[in-house]
């Protein structure tokens, strides 16, 4: 490819060791496609030219000087703006924050920022992360690259669409109920969610505590591995973090899927599923079984009661953290005669109407008289969830579904019934209340010429296997299509 | 007293004095300039995480151990969610249905008649910050607005529930003292009520004797020292007697203790407050605290109050002197290293609650710090019981030891104090003193005995104070042969 | 059949500040999600545990130790009001 905007970082990587691209030629390309496309996709909603001018001029320094921090040196990678970082704007999309400037990094940034990358700025979300659309944000929707008509998926659609559009390599998004994976199927690209506590959460803005992860996406699984060994680790500041080891991801990559047991989840084609979703995914996984692979069909029935157990849980911890956000410390504040009438119009003018929502949910679901059959009886379906996983990991090494039971969908579309919208996370929320990590691989394009991804899903701290199959997936069955917008042509 | 059954429960916040907060890095200090001990966990910024303090699990663990609770192998946190300005995050991070300690007792005595008060819970949960309310002198009604300073915000606190098994005023008083005392012993807070570092809050409802079920529960808030606490139990009791008494309802509310007026007002009542949407903590995992660690604590507490008071009373002490000497201010160190010494466990009581005590309020400083020593301490008490000083004199030579001057023997001899027990030289004195007042003289020959202790003034002031004064009396009678 | 929400007393304890049309809205909205959301009522669970965290691991501590503060210039820079060292507040309705 002639333009470094649309690199890999593997192949980037090579370009600047061998000092054929340098970073800041590497930066300029992907800020080149950046202001021609960010018109009409509105991936971010912050781009840092002079902070990342500043790393990528740095990187070079550093490789001249022979001190190469490793595969993201000089890489320019985006973030979901519910990651912190110090002196730049951090909005979560939500008004409340307008103008809000962190006083500290992420521990994501940090290790991004130690390992040479350049940080190309932040992109656009649902507000809070709340949503499967990005339609949700206080500051504008995201258009998906391959057509400015649909949503790029949510809540992560701006990182989704800044990376299948080539104005980042690679970006960070977070995971609550599917907001990495949905979004990369529905744009094309690599998302990954790790393990819950692989990835150390301090620094992102929480949604739901005990089901947040970030994660990377990615324009190949091989990226998403690199991604993913810079993040990973425990975090002394997280006491949520996994205390042991990163799983080695990198040694079996390569490994192919011949004797691997793959199960394919009945409850996840189910009827809702788009035909053409089905078809693309059914071939992917034909393909698997061709090259070796011991196919089965397996059932978890507790997955059917999923989706409801997520929104009861995922709203009950919202409503707690997002609590802070009161007009007291930082933030929008609204004028009030009494400091809980200034909360109260704050929260009610700087937090939108899904946020609101689910603000309302939550705090209903945990009331005084509701808590048991609402909340309390979510979390134990959420036990029933992680047992039939348990028991289906007896049987099979990974699972595989589709992502997304459709392709992209028209903005506006679902804006006004949350229900439907809530459904497009059926297949990627139960991996969320186990805590499992899940990946989606784009394996076709339906006959619009919409991408479609498959997801592969592994036990906790599976992430060797999981990469692994994901890998045989993109070879066997993956899909090099690139989106319209992604070229000067189709942005001009 | 009260025509009802009175039933009290106390709940008790104690700032724990660890160097950093219960969940963040940020010094435990209140000193410090306003809204500089912060961070992003204790401000509640997005994204920052708590990570509990171990010094502070520790620490609960030995509260709960010394009141002789159960120690949970695996407790967790919960979020207890209400809106408040000065409460960061709009929850504090506390325990709920699965404490760190549960079911314990503490033994309490009102006039040698003992009680057992249960213990419900000890928990570990996080301050607030503190907000001042411009105008209106500082109260919350008329004020123009409010500063907040965060500093305080996420100082680990520690949370005693007693059950509801006290009945009077002065048995919340005495539970209040000994759990006090308890804290201190272990030198896990100040423990200053005054300041705010010991906190009580208790629960008070009235009901006719025999009624199974219990009365209205009021709450009263803002007692800042053991007297209040007592005096404002005092005034509910008696409030809500007269309320009973005239068949009116008493309103399920929360009051406060006023000190001045010395009565009790209600608050504003928080509408739906108490909803507190218990949801646990997603943002930590459960402590847990293996067998060995709970023996270790157990085993490495230090002599509680109670044990160390009774001990003392087999020395001899009575029950008021054992109870201040082992009060703690290292009285109790004293003691016993007089004794070791030699002296009379009783007799250094009384110098220790006596003098001793007054001179460590005046100079301010704990009695550690001062170059008083058993050793010297026995000194001066054999000194006094032996006749050689007398007790006029020996407070001379206790301020002298307390100033850093020496040795109590070479003290009383710098200062020309020591008595003189030379009968010679007295009969002198005596006879002078005797031929110098004949009128008085005849008046105690007449029967008036006031006149001993004129006329042994007199002899000590010819001595210089170094007589004994015993001595002097005696001498006296047998020389004017009355 | 869908769920019945007192959603003003909701609200009250959220502390948003709703009109009545949103409160009517807000109100049929939730009562949709939550009769699909009540299907977590429809699987026995009895003697099932409760999970609240993915995570199986216990005791993750920090030693007592003093760590750096924040600037407070930089913290009150974000205060949407400040009086000198102080975030400034509208007065407080309630006693602590
Ligand atoms: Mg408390
Ligand atoms: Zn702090």
């Amino acid at each position: 490819m002639s333009d470094p905007a649309d690199l890999t970082i593997s192949a980037a990587g090579a370009l600047l060791r061998s000092g054929d691209l340098s970073a800041v030629e590497l930066l300029e390309a992907v800020l080149r496609r950046a202001s021609m496309t960010e018109a009409i996709l509105h991936a971010f909603l912050t781009i840092d030219s002079a902070g990342a001018s500043a790393a990528a001029a740095a990187a070079d320094e550093a490789f001249a000087a022979g001190d190469d921090l490793g595969h993201l040196h000089g890489i320019p990678i985006a973030l979901k703006d519910n990651m912190v970082t110090r002196g730049i704007e951090t909005t979560c999309s939500s008004q409340i924050l307008s103008g809000y400037i962190p006083p500290y990094d992420a521990t994501v940034v940090e290790r991004l920022k130690a390992a040479g990358a350049v940080i190309v700025g932040k992109t656009n979300m649902d507000e809070f992360a709340m949503g499967s659309s990005t339609e949700n944000s206080a500051y504008g929707a995201t258009r998906n690259p391959w057509d400015p008509d649909r949503v790029p998926g949510g809540s992560s659609g701006g990182s989704a669409a800044a990376v299948s559009a080539g104005s980042a390599l690679a970006a960070l998004g977070s995971d609550t109920g599917g907001s990495i994976r949905q979004p990369a199927s529905l744009t094309g690209v690599v998302g990954m969610k790790p393990t819950y506590g692989l990835v150390s959460r301090y620094g992102l803005v929480a949604f739901a505590s005990s089901l947040d992860q970030i994660g990377p996406l990615t324009r190949t699984v091989d990226d998403a591995v690199t991604v993913f060994e810079a993040i990973a680790g425990h975090d002394p500041s997280d006491a949520t973090s996994y205390p042991g080891p990163v799983p080695d991801v990198r040694t079996a990559l390569d490994g192919g899927v011949a004797g691997l047991r793959v199960g394919v989840v009945r409850e996840l084609w189910g009827e809702g599923t788009d035909p053409e979703v089905a078809a693309v995914c059914r071939r992917a996984v034909d393909l698997l079984a061709d090259a070796g692979a011991l196919v089965s069909e397996v059932s978890l029935p507790s997955l059917e009661y999923a989706l409801s157990a997520y929104y009861l849980i995922a709203p009950a911890e919202c409503s707690s953290n997002l609590a802070r956000f009161d007009g007291v410390r930082y933030g929008l504040r609204r004028a009030g005669s009494t400091v809980e009438e200034m909360m109260a119009s704050s929260r009610h003018d700087g937090l939108g109407p899904e946020v609101t929502r689910r603000v309302l949910l939550g705090t209903y679901a945990l009331s005084a008289g509701y808590y048991d059959a609402f909340y309390g009886q979510a979390q134990k379906v959420r036990t029933l969830v992680i047992r039939d996983f348990a028991a289906a990991y007896g049987d099979v090494d990974v699972l595989i579904s589709p992502v997304s039971p459709t392709t992209a969908f028209k903005i506006g579309e679902r804006t006004d019934d949350p229900l439907a919208m809530y459904l497009s996370d059926v297949c990627t929320i139960p991996s969320n209340l186990a805590g499992d990590p899940g990946i989606s691989v784009p394996v076709g394009l339906d006959s619009g010429g919409l991408p479609i991804g498959l997801q592969v899903l592994a036990p906790a701290l599976g992430e060797a296997v999981l990469f692994r199959v994901a890998k045989a997936v993109e070879s066997l069955a993956g899909s090099d299509a690139r989106p319209a917008l992604a070229t000067s042509e189709g942005a001009a | 007293m009260s025509a009802y059954d009175v039933v009290i429960g106390i709940e008790t916040h104690v700032e724990l004095r660890t160097a950093s907060k219960m969940f963040c890095g940020c010094p435990v200090d209140f000193t410090a300039e306003p809204n500089t001990a912060v961070c992003p966990v204790c401000l509640g910024l997005p994204g920052a995480l708590p990570v509990p303090n171990a010094r502070a699990v520790e620490w609960t663990i030995a509260l709960g151990s010394a009141l002789g609770c159960d120690i949970a192998a695996e407790s967790v946190f919960h979020r207890k969610n209400y809106f408040y300005a000065d409460l960061p995050k709009n929850y504090q991070i506390s325990q709920f249905d699965l404490p760190l300690c549960s079911d314990g007792k503490l033994d309490v005595e009102v006039d040698g008649v003992p009680t057992v008060v249960g213990i419900t819970r000890v928990h570990m949960e996080e301050d607030t910050g503190k907000s001042t309310h411009m105008g209106a002198g500082g109260r919350i009604t008329g004020s123009e607005g409010s500063l907040v300073d965060f500093n305080r915000s996420g100082v680990p606190l520690v949370e005693v529930v007693s059950e509801p098994d006290i009945k009077t005023p002065e048995q919340a008083r005495a539970y209040a003292t000994e759990l006090r005392e308890i804290v201190l012993s272990l030198g896990i807070s100040d423990a200053r009520l005054e300041e705010g570092s010991m906190r009580f809050d208790a629960n008070i409802s009235l009901r006719p004797p025999g009624q199974q079920e219990l009365g209205v529960k009021v709450e009263v808030k803002n007692m800042n020292s053991l007297r209040s606490l007592q005096r404002a139990l005092a005034y509910e009791i008696e409030r809500q007697t007269k309320r009973l008494d005239a068949d009116e309802p008493i309103e399920q509310a929360t009051r406060h203790w006023e000190e001045e007026s010395r009565r009790t007002a209600p608050g504003r009542s928080k509408e739906e407050s108490s909803d507190y949407r218990y949801l646990r903590e997603p943002d930590l995992i459960p402590v847990a605290v293996s067998r060995e660690t709970i023996e270790a604590v157990g085993s490495g507490l230090p002599e509680l109050p109670a044990a160390r008071r009774s001990r003392y009373r087999e020395m001899g002490l009575d029950f008021e002197a054992a109870r201040l000497v082992s009060a703690g201010e290292g009285l109790g160190g004293l003691l016993e290293a007089a004794v070791a010494e030699g002296a009379g466990a009783a007799s250094v009581a009384n110098w220790l609650t006596g003098d001793v005590m007054a001179q460590i309020r005046s100079l301010g400083t704990p009695v550690e710090e001062t170059p008083l020593t058993g050793a010297r301490l026995a000194e001066l008490v054999a000194m006094v019981d032996g006749g050689e000083l007398s007790a006029t004199a020996a407070k001379d030579v206790l301020a002298g030891v307390m100033a850093g001057e020496g040795e109590p023997r070479q003290i009383a001899e710098e200062r020309d104090l020591m008595q003189i027990t030379d009968s010679g030289f007295i009969e002198e004195a005596v006879d002078r003193v005797l031929a110098e007042h004949p009128d008085e003289v005849e008046r105690l020959r007449g029967g008036d005995g006031r006149l001993t202790g004129f006329l042994v003034g007199m002899v000590m002031k010819a001595t210089g104070g170094k007589a004994d004064p015993r001595q002097v009396s005696e001498m006296i009678r047998s020389r004017a042969g009355a | 059949m869908p769920v019945d929400i007192d959603i003003a007393k909701v609200a009250r304890l959220a502390r948003i500040a709703i009109t009545e049309e949103e409160a009517a809205e807000y109100g049929a909205q939730l009562g949709d999600i939550l009769e699909h959301a009540a299907r977590v009522q429809a699987l026995p669970t009895d003697g099932v545990p409760p999970t609240a965290h993915p995570l199986p691991i216990a005791n993750a501590l920090r030693d007592d130790v003093i760590e750096p503060t924040l600037d407070r210039e930089e913290v009150l820079a974000q205060a949407p009001e400040r009086d000198g060292d102080f975030f400034k507040l509208p007065p407080f309705l309630e006693d602590s």
